[in-house]
């Protein structure tokens, strides 16, 4: 059979050369917060965090840009995780209950986290049942060589470590039974292990909790129970006083108790103190409670959970109580773990904390210990993105020093509510070198903010925040005030953190974003129609904001807008912070979403279409030029507006708040739905397969008239001598509209008014959306953003050559030369791979061979997720990488590709697939050009005495024998190096 | 010569009387109807009696309809004779000079109508007293679909080109995922395919009968679909949606063309030797063998450069004074592109034939052509042409 191929440029050895040193595919980073944590800890020596996700990933973290990543083989929900202190070694719990130990392995200064083993408890034949042998809690001990497991049947295993041996050293409940008097016994079984800690004093003695109340000292030298203590309340969590005198436990009904720990009774019936802080009705159990001392007087608590079940059962709260302060943190999102970071040196006296470190499901909130009122610390990374959903991005790549300081300036001014004490996790060394230019990320959100980031390095920093939403009038403020009012005194609430899914009024949504970085004009639009224009200023301000409003429509006759109404803008004025300020609102009428917008600094223009045509405004006179409707007269839907068909995001909410209610049944169920349902989803597919209908685009398809991009360019549109202001507008319909703009001199911007005359119409037969429009200068490289070239920033493109212009589809990438539009080259990316256009841009990629060679392509990412690279303006394939999962129509949406200032760098961003509630959580990056040094940015030196990996390989006999392990084992932070270590095992 | 050639001296009812036409000349003689030899052997005769041994000929005849009809492999041959009552007529031309239009069949030059050119091969006295009986002039009629590469595709492959020309009947079908079953050496193993799963009543590929449910698609316009999702092969489709090719594997393989070998084997494997290499465009007709071995079917072979470039995409520019036009090319590709999309446009005489069961190629007379849906697009635009707030 004959094998057809499009035709295919012969392998030229030369042209693969320098494509070698062009392309090269790499994800580099990830931004953001990990999504779904579920377990978190900290190695109070390397001064590390490391938190664990429901996919499997381990992300450690510890001093701004130290960072490294592990993911486990298996897909499974980390459930715990442990540090040994000191030795760069975690331990993982997944709920399939398997165990794997970690590494942290330095490579050509880079960290890089490796799994080194994995180890299962081996089920016990006839008594026991599977659950028996789940592990509940782990404690592996401080001197590392030993690992207590607690299972679900109530037995605590002991495993050597690292070699995960099992020792013949179990504790089963009829041993504990034995020292319990016989009126505690009742016949029932102590249930599962609730919790393991080791004596803060003897390293010896652990302390077991089981599920029904009872806490055993075990004392591991005797194999013998030194003191029980008969609680009666259910267990969730156990803690040591530092001075190992008394210890506190924390109880299902909201309250905990402080029990004496003396040597003299064997068995006690009765704790010291019991409390339930948030009683007498019935409370939420305390999942998790902290004990510290200090030495300022009383001892800090900071216990989760508690909360009155009928008022309050429903927040997510964490108590800190120190004498008779008291505050209720109150977060937005489920509280996963927690931990102090205090001093752990033995010898003093005094936990002293410094900082208590909250992993919620959505955030990290680190709130300092050591300030009067406990201020919240700025996380320097794991910045929470998707604070509020996030609805656009646009990045900002070699921004000008000018305009970063302004920026940056204008955030510190903002964020006086948090205390400037040091990032207290500060493991490792940063070796990363300084970036050696500024790039911005600037995300749009749903309620209406604008958030600017700092995406030059390993971590994304938060920089400034802009919101858009007071300079309407809208229902949120009454809201605000009211709730503050109505909460009561009691519970001392205090709201935490800056997730914030709610969004009261989803008109106030971001769709768009453009900045000018040299002049410092932002252009900012949303869902309602509405396009702010604002200014950078550095002094704050008080005044009324410029309306205009643009009917797209036209006076069309027999359209009538079904959507949301306009947001109404405030009548007075209104006072703004330093920073951007609003100048100018363009309101769209009818008032749908903003599809596209562009902005000329130079010429003082804004454009922006939405899904019934396009207008063009001179800001600087806040004077309209022009608006053009695009609507297909057939199109209906188009007047529907997208909020009416999507249900209400509070609505999902709560569906979704009430859906994970009811999936907080036990794992094991959990699983067995999921096999039912995955069962019940491939009958599905086999009963009813999925038609595609096979029909060409008709003229009147519904939102036809959307129109999807906009560019200015100064080029030649009405002949092929004279050069002038050109916009240029393309459809959802393939329709592309060429208007020659008539723009005044700069003297005379206030005078004389912008004319817009319409140049060439242009309708690609083949209809599919036009998703980019750019003008090539006589040589082939894109023109520059305007200033570069007045401020001499770029070089001035070929004014004598021919122009053409680039028009992306959907589905083909075409030139035409212009003044005539007559067509260069093409391809046809549809027709041939069957994969469709979802993002564009031009690129211009350096070569690492040679300093001055650089090539500009043509970069595509494809519904499929792959990204192809086309020469310009030939339109030649060059490479191509799968980059997304073509799953992920989320992060392929979400991409954002840089430009190049200097065509040094080049690094594009996209949002992570995995969505929770509605809002993605992290970026990744990747780099597709060879330019860019491969490794990874996040270069983790840590700082380490010793080398655990080069100590122990895992068949080292020295480790096998108990005795050996006991001797070597460097828990005491001494400055080995690694030769000492390598002399002591020789 | 073979015997069969020479010229018989006495006329009988299993005589054909043969007038051959080369220029100005004339020959006249007859051959035996019941033993009429191959084409090669008659082609060589011609040449002789005509004493033209070194000239490429392009040989035709009026059939009993009066249409002039081309003579060029042994299937037509045979065919001319045994519906010569007596009379054979031929006119031959030479290649290089032949005017292909002269076969009504050609739109590639359109310069005068083929039915009057036919007339003037027919007749060559211009006072001619009745107007020959004119079937289906080819300017009337429009492909539709075709059955396309019948030679270098395996019998149980059919590659269908369904001609979209922007009218108003839909190409009406549906694809699905779907798995068939192939031999590979570690035995019969399942793959994962795609299948035409609905065909709309009244819609395109309906009214052709050369798609069916169930067929797998193998092909997109030359591209094989294998390892490509559904929704990529409906993107393709759709993307080729104006000049479709689909190559199916047609789940009845009762209506397979049949390649006719014992009466032309080496013509056959002639035939496609030369369609690899040759993108000639009067390729179908001209050269021996494809047109008439399997005369139920036409059989078009095509490039996929020439799928690429089809007059069909132009893209429509609308000046700002008003005039529309069509999207030009530049110099390199203009020729190309005018002169490839006439090339596989099939040959509506051959819709008469009485053999052809299995083709169904239905064609519609008049369609909107771009630049007229380009006009009407202007008029509804035309009332916001550029507007100043």
């Amino acid at each position: 059979m004959m094998k057809f191929r499009f035709r295919r440029q012969g392998h030229d050895p030369q042209r693969e050369k320098i494509k070698q040193d062009l392309f090269a595919f790499n994800k580099t980073v990830e931004h953001g917060f990990p999504n779904q944590p579920s377990a978190l800890a900290y190695d109070p020596k390397l001064q590390l965090m490391a938190i664990g996700t429901k996919s499997g990933a381990i992300k450690v973290y510890g001093a701004p840009g130290v960072e490294c990543t592990g993911l486990h083989k298996e897909t499974a929900t980390v459930t715990q995780l442990h540090f040994f202190p000191g030795q760069g070694r975690i331990l993982s719990l997944l709920d399939d209950n398997t165990l794997h130990l970690w590494e942290i392995e330095q490579k050509e200064q880079c960290s890089h986290l490796e799994e080194v083993c994995s180890f299962m408890l081996p089920g016990r034949s006839g008594i026991e049942s599977t659950s028996a042998t789940r592990v509940t809690v782990l404690l592996p001990k401080l001197s590392c060589d030993l690992l207590a497991v607690g299972t679900e049947g109530g037995g605590v295993h002991f495993l050597e470590l690292p070699s995960f041996t099992l020792l013949d050293r179990s504790i089963f409940q009829d041993e504990i039974m034995q020292s319990v008097p016989e009126e505690y016994k009742c016949g029932k079984s102590l249930g599962p292990v609730e919790s393991l800690q080791e004596h803060p004093q003897h390293p010896d003695k652990i302390l077991i909790g089981y599920s029904r109340g009872l806490v055993v000292l075990w004392d591991l030298q005797s194999r013998h129970a030194d003191n029980v203590f008969l609680g009666k309340q259910q267990l969730e969590s156990l803690v040591w006083v530092r001075s190992g005198n008394s210890f506190v436990s924390s109880h299902s009904d909201g309250g905990y108790m402080v029990w004496p720990v003396s040597s003299s009774t064997p068995c006690t019936h009765e704790p010291v103190t019991s409390t339930i802080p948030y009683g007498p009705f019935p409370c939420k159990a305390v999942n998790k409670i902290l004990w510290r001392t200090t030495e300022s007087g009383a001892p800090l608590v900071l216990f989760s959970g508690g909360m009155p079940r009928a008022s309050y059962g429903d927040r997510h709260c964490l108590t800190i109580l120190q004498d008779s302060q008291h505050i209720t943190l109150d977060f937005t999102s489920r509280v996963i773990d927690f931990f102090t970071i205090h001093c752990i040196d033995r010898d003093k006296e005094f936990d002293d904390p410094l900082a208590l470190v909250v992993l919620l499901e959505e955030e990290l909130v680190v709130i300092d210990l050591q300030t009067a009122g406990w201020p919240t610390i700025p996380s320097p990374y794991l910045a929470p993105l998707h604070s509020s959903a996030i609805t656009c991005s646009y990045h900002i790549s070699n921004v000008p020093t000018k305009l970063w300081d302004r920026v940056i300036s204008a955030g510190q001014r903002q964020c006086h509510l948090q205390t400037h004490t040091n990032w207290p996790i500060c493991g490792g060394k940063n070796l990363a070198p300084s970036p050696k230019q500024q790039e911005l990320l600037l995300t749009g959100h749903e309620d209406g903010t604008v958030r600017f980031w700092d995406a030059s390095g390993v971590s994304l920093r938060p920089l400034y925040k802009l919101s858009t939403a007071n300079i309407f009038q809208t229902d949120c403020d009454h809201n605000d005030s009211l709730t503050q009012a109505g909460e009561e005194d009691w519970p001392p609430f205090r709201k935490v953190g800056c997730f914030d899914p709610y969004s009261d009024d989803p008109r106030l949504g971001i769709q768009k974003i453009c900045l000018c970085k040299y002049s410092g004009k932002l252009l900012v639009a949303g869902t309602a129609g509405q396009v702010i224009v604002l200014y950078l200023c550095d002094e704050k301000s008080d005044h009324m904001i410029d309306v205009a409003t643009v009917d797209l429509l036209q006076d069309r006759e027999g359209f009538t807008w079904k959507g949301h109404d306009r947001l109404p803008p405030k009548s007075s004025s209104v006072p703004f912070a330093p920073g951007f300020q609003p100048v100018v609102l363009v309101q769209c009428m009818p008032p749908a979403a903003v599809t596209a917008v562009t902005l000329h600094a130079e010429w003082n223009l804004i454009a922006f279409g939405t899904s019934h045509g396009f207008g063009l405004f001179d800001y600087h006179r806040r004077s309209p030029v022009l608006a053009r409707c695009t609507l297909h007269p057939n199109d209906s839907l188009a007047m529907e507006g997208p909020l009416s068909r999507v249900k209400s995001l509070k609505k999902s909410l709560r569906q979704s708040f009430r859906r994970i209610r009811k999936s907080r049944v036990s794992g094991k169920k959990r699983v067995m739905v999921q096999e039912a349902n995955a069962q019940l989803a491939e009958q599905d597919a086999e009963v009813t397969p999925v038609q595609r209908r096979i029909e060409p685009r008709s003229a009147d398809d519904s939102l036809s008239g959307v129109v999807r991009c906009l560019c200015f360019a100064d080029t030649f549109l009405r002949d092929g001598t004279h050069h002038g202001p050109t916009m240029w507008a393309g459809t959802n319909s393939g329709c592309v509209y060429a208007y020659a703009l008539d723009v005044p001199s700069q003297d005379k911007f206030s005078e004389q008014s912008v004319e817009a005359l319409l140049g060439k119409e242009i309708q690609l037969m083949h209809r599919a959306p036009v998703v980019s429009i750019a003008v090539l200068d006589g040589r082939g490289n894109p023109l520059p953003e305007p200033y570069e070239v007045s401020r001499d920033l770029a070089k001035a493109p070929d004014m004598q050559g021919s122009h053409s212009v680039l028009i992306a589809s959907e589905e083909q990438f075409k030139v035409f030369m212009l003044p005539r539009v007559s067509a260069k080259t093409k391809f046809k990316l549809t027709a041939h791979e069957g994969c469709r256009v979802r993002k564009v841009a031009l690129v211009n990629f350096s070569s690492v061979a040679s300093e001055d060679y650089s090539e500009n392509g043509l970069v595509c990412l494809t519904n499929l997720g792959d990204i192809h690279v086309f020469s310009i303006p030939a339109l030649r394939p060059q490479v191509r990488y799968d980059c997304i999962r073509k799953e992920d129509i989320s992060g392929i949406a979400s991409c954002v590709f840089t430009k190049t200032g200097q065509g040094e760098y080049f690094k594009k961003i996209f949002l992570k697939s995995r969505f929770y509630l509605i809002s993605p959580s992290e970026y990744e990056r990747f780099s597709l050009s060879a330019r860019v040094i491969t490794k990874p940015l996040c270069q983790l030196d840590v700082d380490r005495p010793h080398d655990p990996s080069e100590l122990s390989p895992l068949s080292s006999p020295a480790l096998d024998s108990p005795n050996s392990s006991a001797d070597i084992t460097l828990d005491t932070t001494g400055e080995l190096t690694v030769e000492d270590v390598k002399d002591f095992l020789v | 010569m073979n015997k069969n050639h020479r010229v018989p001296s006495s006329r009988s009812l299993s005589a054909v009387e043969v007038k051959s036409k080369f220029g100005a000349e004339f020959r006249r003689f007859s051959l035996d109807r019941s033993k009429p030899g191959r084409f090669d052997e008659f082609y060589g005769l011609l040449q002789h009696v005509h004493r033209i041994p070194n000239v490429d000929l392009l040989v035709g005849y009026a059939d009993i309809h009066g249409d002039l009809l081309p003579i060029n492999n042994d299937d037509n041959y045979h065919k001319a004779i045994s519906t010569a009552a007596p009379l054979l007529r031929l006119f031959l031309q030479r290649k290089e000079e032949a005017d292909y239009s002269a076969f009504g069949t050609d739109s590639l030059t359109r310069k005068k109508t083929p039915a009057a050119l036919a007339a003037v091969l027919l007749r060559p006295d211009a006072n001619r007293k009745k107007p020959p009986i004119i079937i289906s002039l080819p300017k009337d009629f429009r492909p539709v679909s075709s059955i396309i590469d019948v030679d270098i595709l395996p019998e149980t492959h059919r590659r269908v080109r369904l001609y979209k020309h922007g009218q108003e009947k839909p190409l009406g079908f549906y694809i699905r995922d779907g798995s068939s079953v192939r031999v590979t050496p570690q035995g019969l193993e399942k793959v994962p395919g795609i299948f035409i799963s609905r065909l709309v009543p009244g819609g395109l590929a309906e009214s052709t009968g050369l798609l069916a449910v169930n067929d797998e698609v193998l092909e997109v316009n030359g591209i094989e679909v294998a390892g490509k999702s559904l929704d990529q092969v409906t993107d393709m489709m759709i993307a080729n949606s104006h000049n479709l090719i689909i190559t199916v594997k047609p789940a009845n393989q009762r209506n397979n063309v049949v390649r006719n070998s014992n009466s032309g084997g080496g013509a056959a494997s002639g035939s496609s030797g030369r369609s690899s290499d040759s993108g000639a465009s009067y390729y179908s007709y001209s050269t021996p063998g494809a047109t008439a071995m399997t005369p139920s079917h036409i059989i078009q072979n095509f490039r996929p450069e020439e799928v690429e470039s089809d007059d069909e995409e132009e893209d429509l520019v609308i000046e700002a004074g008003g005039d529309t036009r069509l999207a030009p090319r530049p110099a390199a590709g203009a020729t190309a592109s005018y002169s490839m999309p006439t090339l596989p446009r099939y040959e509506p005489h051959l819709n008469l034939r009485p053999s052809n069961g299995a083709m169904a190629t239905s064609a519609s007379v008049g369609s909107l052509s771009a630049p007229d849906r380009g006009l009407e697009r202007r008029n509804l635009e035309e009332d916001g042409t550029v507007i100043t707030l």
